[in-house]
Order: C-alpha cells, then structure tokens, then sequence
C-alpha cells in the first residue's frame, strides 16, 4: 500500500511537510486541542495544521514553564521559542484546560507568529446558553480570522469547508470501522499516521488519499493475521507514541478503537450542511464525544468508554494518561469504575514526554494481555 | 522573659477569638442543617454565594475546609484515602483532600455537612470542574456551573451575554432545588451587604501599607475565611469593622506585625497551609515582613465592576473577571501595582503544584517584576495542603540566601 508512505511522511515530518507547503504560497496557522474550530480557518483560505508536543529536549520552556505542567504543552513551547516553526502564520488556541490556558498567554507575550486568538469556548456544552455562546464565540473568531487575515470568509467557504471535513471525518470514522472489523488490514501504527497527517495534510489532497487507502483496504490491506489478538481500546488525550501500537501488537493485542482526542475524539461527529454554517459547527461539539476539560454530563465518559468496548467486542481498556494531565488524572477512577462494574479489565499507563523502556512496557502489556 | 510575653500579648490580634467563634457558629450550623431543615450546598471559593444566602441556603466551601485541613497538617492522610481511589499525586491537594475526607468524614472537624447541592464556578480554575463532577456522582445530587469565560485579553460581549443569562438560570436551579421562589428583594440587601463587606476587607489589607505594618499576609489568610465564606451577611460587615478598627489602633499605637520590621515583601498565590506559622517565623526572624499578597485580594479585587444598586446585573462581570481569571499580563500590571502601593522589597512566590492556572506564567511575572522594578525574589515549590510535598530544609536555606541578597541591596 503504497499510499500509507505519503501519511507516514506528513506524520512524521511535519514541519518539513508545513515548509514545502508554505512555498507553495499557502499561509498556515498552528493549533491545539481538538476544539479548535478547523472549518473555520480552512474556509479563511489559511491551512490549519495541530501542533503537538516536540520529540527532543525541553530546555528553553524551563524558563516559562515548571516541571509540573505536561510534556504536551511545555514541549509545544519549546518548539515556538527554537523556532522550529518558523513557518507559522498565526496561532489559535481555544479554551480548554487550564495548562493551555496559561500557555496561550506565555505564548502570546513570548512569541510573535502574526495572527493569535483565543477562542474562549464555554465549558459546559449541555446548556441551551452554552451552545448559543458556542456560536456567538465561532462567529467572534470568524471575525478576528477576517480582520487579523485580511480574507472574507463567506457562507459559501464555510460550506464548502464543513463538506471538506464532514467528508474527511467520515472517511476516518469509515477506516477505524474497517480496521476494527479486520484488524488485520492495518497496523495500529499505520492508523496512527492516517490520522495524524490527517491534522497536518493539504486537507483536498487528504481526501484523495484517504479514498486511495480505503481502496486499497477493500482489496484487502495488509492482509495481517488478527486472530487470537486480544482487542483493545485505548482512551486518553493525545497520543505521540506509536511504539505503543506496536508493542500491544508484539504482545499479542491489537487496539481496535480509542477515545483520545488525536482519535475517535477528532472526527466523530457530523455538521448539518444545510443550516447556518457557524451555528452549525457549533452544535457538532455539543453533541460529539466530550474532552474530560468539557462537561456534558458527569457520566458522560464513563459511559462512553463502557459503549465503545461493547460495540466493538473489546476486551480491555489500556489508560494512555499523559502525566500533569489534570482533567484525565480526574475523570481516570470513575471511568475505571465504570469498566470494573461491567467486568471490563483496565491498565493505566502513565507517560511523560517519553515512553519507558520497549522491554519494561511489553512486559506490562503481555502481563495485561493474558490476564484478559 | 515577662518583658518578651507583654510584646507578645501586644501584638496578638484581638479579633482573632471572635473570629474563630464566628467560624466555629458558622460550622455548627452548617453540620446541623439537617436539624433545622436548610439546605446545604457546597460552593467553589470564587463562586457567586449571594443568591445562596438569599434563599437562606447555607453556602459550604470545600476550599475553606481544605485550608482547615492544611493548617491540622492532616492533608496528607487525606490526599492518601483519595490516591488509594486511584486519583493521582499530582491533581489538586484541595480536591484530594476533600474527596478522601468525603469518604471517611475526617480532618479537624469531622468531615463536611453533606450537601443538597453544587455549586461549581470556574472563574478560578477548570480542576473545580472536575472535583465537582466527582463530588455530584459521589453524593448523587444537582450541580450547577456557573461558567466564566477566561478574560485573556478582554471581556467580551459575547461572554457578558452568556454570564448574564446564566445568573437567571442559577436562580431558576435554587428555585427548583429550594422549591421556592427567588426573593429578588433580598438579593439587593444580600448585594449591599456583599459589596461592603468587600470594601471593608480591601480597607483592613491596605492598613498593610502602613510603615511598620500591623498585619501581615499570614493574618490576611487567616482573616480571609470570613469574606469567603459569609460574603452577603451583617455579620461579616460587623466583625471587619472592629478588625479594621483594630488595625488603626495597632497603626496609631506603633504595633506592628512583627518585632522590628526592616524588610517588607509580597506573597503570592496560596498559602502553604501547614507552614503558615513557620513561614512567618522564619521570615520575621530575618526582620521581613510580608505585608500583602496577590491572593486574599482576590475577593475585593473585582470591586470594580460591582454596583451594588445593581448586583445581579454587575456580578456577572465582578466574577467574571477575579484575579486568577485573566491573563498573565494584566496580573502583572497588578503584581507591579502591588509592589508600588506596599513599598515591597521583595517577592515570594509560591509555585503551587495544586494550582497551575496560579502558578504557571509565574515565571513571567517574576521577569516582570524584577525588570521594572529591580527588587528579587524567591520561588518556593509545595502542595498547598499535602504537607508530603515540602522540604524544610532546601526551603529554609533558599529563604536565608533571598534575604541575603534583600539586605545587600537595601
């Protein structure tokens, strides 16, 4: 499958990735958390791409951020102040916990990329006042994109921005559901880097090679033998560890779905084509599965994570917490209730901006493995 | 020897007593609710309580407790019960102290009175979301948020719109939970007596720019539960005007807050509870004085936008924009405000593992402050309840070589 190398080249390059594009003449902006209002930015004409933590040292951070605030966010300013992303427009963040909250000031006082805005999104989306904020905020940032860009962003770019990613997050939706179908067909690996360069791709290009790649699945995949696997999901924030994939797979699992927000998270959930375009965007985060740093309910996850491993026959849950992840660390025992009452075994592994040795992780998921 | 008590009994506060008679009243009758037949909901410290005490609801603070419990150093224990449920060392030691205290009624008073209802506002930080979300599964009860946009940069119409509404459907909760209408005349007195007793509270902390100082911040924080907790009430208005009272005597007098006061400093963020007292010692035996802090300011600080003529309406915005609601550069232009009215020489910053929306961006204050105004500082690290979390040591000498570097430059 040849078409997996272009994902796996965004994937793990996506700076390089961001400069070649920014030649073409693209302008790009930079964001976090799956919050952030994609569509809205695509319709600007201006390509969003999410920015993650770095892969190396954190030293420049040190002297804005303690220790005691995740590698995710503290890794993120590293990358602004090395500048290793030069290549950046502008930066968006919306609100969600308190971590990306104090970075956006960091960030805003300590580095100057152009266009900045905080989208201060409510935290309660169960409320009809809630949502009707929700819209008006869109419609805020609709505004500062205009004005900040100097572009006009039309009812009729948004629509045809909400159809880009209706169309992409179906398509995502559509291979999680071939791969837990067949595991086989793909390796947890080669998920990964489909839907990470789907955060980072030309977002038309994606759509062209996310069809290729369900083509190619049709017609069988990699053709891997997934039987006796034990299923797994994993649920957490982000993951920015591949290895795991492989190494659950080396110990005789496959994770056949997820609830993390650089997973099911991102693309569950679709916009009404035919309304207010912004009103729109608004509503589908109000129905999608929550971040544990938004409320919908006090079960919410709880019960989610319990109807995922039920639809999709899994035996366990593998907890992939990264460390000084507040809300996680929060929502981590009562959605580990919720799975003891259903008899649903649980692992916690927590991380920090690294994973533990290859050898100590596959021992605790063998462990894990054979206890299902 | 009887020369040194006599200082000492000079420099005790007389208001002390009383206040822990009233704290002590207040307790009491919060655990006995269920005899009197009030409702009892649980409310975040920054939260807006005036509705509460206009539906006659007594208003409990989580976060009050939390501090009784740092001060018994029995936060650790506590913070235990909660990490055996898998919640981790890292999450906030309010929150941790507060759901192992649930589980075995614990800490110095026995535990909280249960309540009938949360009350959740995050103008001070998304973990109270959380906690809440904990605490509304645990006791199976309603729990309304009270949702304040962050103020970033700016207020915007958009958020003022969504608070606003919110407050008629707070009324409208307690309405349900209470089964009684809201009293909207009440509300206006309960708004009165707020706003003052705020003044007041602003009043009794800037008798601290005075030279000596009658109060330290370690006073404030002891003070503060007060304006926390009973925000609305006659009482309150009461007691911090025989305080303020107290402390313009001790200012006529020349008492100050500590024997010789030669150096004065800023605190921020929260107290460490379970080191109040050594903390004050150990400063005080240096000849500094910490005579102000970003943190018992934070409920007076909103003044601002309050109009007691018209409290709901005005509320919205007081609450919305607190201290620990906005970004890290209006707080530095308050920090370099702080510096300028106390006349500090130097600052101590609590980098607060339970706090992130308090302590991150910390650093840049700190560059802040020593650029415009040249004077040092000094970081010290804890949990603000999980005594587990301190080093004596390693804080004591890096307190003896900040003062050092306070008298060379003095």
């Amino acid at each position: 499958m040849e078409v997996l190398n272009d994902f796996y080249r965004v994937a793990e390059n996506p700076y390089e990735y961001s400069r070649e594009l920014k030649k073409s003449g693209k302008r790009i902006i930079g964001y976090f958390c799956s919050y952030t209002p994609e569509e809205i930015i695509s319709a600007s004409g201006v390509h969003p791409i999410r920015l993650f933590g770095t892969g190396g040292d954190i030293t420049l951070a040190d002297s804005h951020l303690q220790p005691y605030c995740c590698s995710l966010v503290r890794g993120a300013l590293e990358e602004a102040l090395e500048g290793r992303l030069d290549f950046l427009d502008g930066t968006v963040f919306p609100h969600t916990c308190d971590s990306i909250q104090r970075l956006s000031d960091i960030w805003r006082l300590n580095t100057n990329f152009g266009f900045f805005a905080d989208v201060v999104l409510p935290v309660k989306l169960n409320t009809e006042s809630s949502r009707e904020y929700f819209a008006d905020i869109l419609k805020k940032f609709r505004l500062d994109l205009e004005r900040g860009l100097g572009v006009t962003i039309t009812d009729d770019k948004l629509k045809t921005a909400i159809t880009r990613y209706n169309n992409i997050r179906r398509s995502l939706k559509a291979l999680y559901e071939m791969h837990s179908k067949e595991p086989g067909i793909l390796s947890g690996r080669d998920l990964w880097a489909v839907t990470r360069a789907s955060m980072i791709m030309e977002r038309d290009d994606l759509l062209v090679k996310l069809s290729l790649l369900k083509e190619a699945l049709k017609k069988g995949g990699r053709s891997g033998k997934s039987e006796g696997k034990k299923r797994l999901v994993l649920a957490g924030s982000v993951c920015d560890h591949p290895n795991v994939y492989t190494i659950i797979e080396d110990s005789g699992g496959v994770v056949v779905w997820d609830d993390l927000c650089t997973g099911s998270r991102y693309f569950e959930g679709t916009i009404e084509e035919n309304g207010n375009p912004v009103e729109s965007i608004a509503a589908r985060y109000a129905e999608r599965l929550v971040c544990p740093a938004k409320h919908l309910s006090n079960t919410a996850r709880g019960d989610n994570i319990v109807r995922i491993v039920k639809k999709h026959d899994a035996g366990g849950v593998v907890f992939l917490l990264l460390k000084f992840c507040d809300p996680h660390d929060f929502d981590y025992p009562y959605m580990k209730e919720f799975l003891d009452r259903e008899n649903i075994p649980s692992m916690l592994l927590e991380v920090e901006d690294s994973l533990p040795s290859e050898a100590q992780l596959k021992t605790r998921f063998e462990t894990f493995i054979h206890m299902l | 020897m009887a020369g040194e008590a006599q200082e000492k009994e000079k420099r005790k506060m007389k208001s002390a007593k009383k206040m822990r008679d009233i704290m002590t009243n207040y307790y009491i009758e919060a655990k006995t609710a269920g005899e009197t037949g009030k409702k009892v909901a649980w409310i975040t410290s920054g939260g807006p309580v005036e509705p509460l005490i206009a539906m006659d609801v007594i208003p409990v603070y989580p976060e009050n407790h939390g501090a009784m419990i740092g001060a018994s150093k029995m936060g650790g224990e506590l913070c235990e019960r909660a990490e055996e449920l898998g919640y981790s060392g890292d999450i906030c030691s309010y929150a941790r102290s507060d759901i192992g205290c649930s589980l075995v009624d614990g800490g110095p008073i026995g535990g909280l009175p249960k309540p009938d209802m949360l009350i959740c506002c995050n103008n001070i930080c998304g973990t109270v979301l959380k906690w809440y979300e904990v605490q509304a599964r645990y006791y199976d009860i309603p729990l309304f948020i009270f949702d304040t946009p962050f103020c970033h940069t700016e207020y915007a119409d958009e958020a003022k719109k969504y608070v606003r509404k919110q407050i008629d459907e707070y009324t409208g909760f307690l309405e349900g939970v209470c089964g009684k209408k809201f009293d909207h005349d009440r509300i206006k007195e309960v708004g009165r007596l707020s706003v003052e007793g705020q003044q007041l509270w602003q009043e009794v902390l800037d008798t601290a720019m005075n030279k000596p100082s009658p109060m330290t911040c370690f006073d404030a924080f002891f003070f503060l539960a007060l304006i926390v907790t009973l925000r609305g009430t006659q009482e309150t208005i009461d007691f911090y005007r025989d305080l303020l009272e107290e402390m313009r005597g001790r200012v006529a007098e020349g008492i100050s807050a500590i024997p010789n006061e030669r150096y004065r400093l800023l605190w921020d963020n929260l107290p460490i509870w379970y080191r109040i007292k050594w903390l004050s010692e150990k400063f005080a035996s240096h000849d500094a004085c910490l005579v102000a802090d970003t943190y018992t300011s934070a409920w007076c600080g909103s003044l601002k936008y309050m109009d007691e003529n018209n409290f709901l309406d005005s509320m919205a915005e007081g609450y919305t924009r607190i201290y620990l609601n906005i970004g890290v550069d209006e707080m530095i232009k308050i920090v370099l405000e702080m510096v300028d009215k106390y006349d500090v020489d130097g600052f101590v910053m609590h980098s607060n593992r339970s706090c992130k929306p308090y302590s991150l961006g910390q650093y840049d204050i700190q560059r802040a402050v020593q650029r415009e105004k040249g004077i040092p500082s000094l970081i010290i690290e804890s949990h603000m309840v999980d005594e587990r979390s301190f080093s004596e040591s390693q804080t004591e000498t890096r307190i003896d070589a900040f003062m050092e570097m306070i008298r060379q430059k003095k």
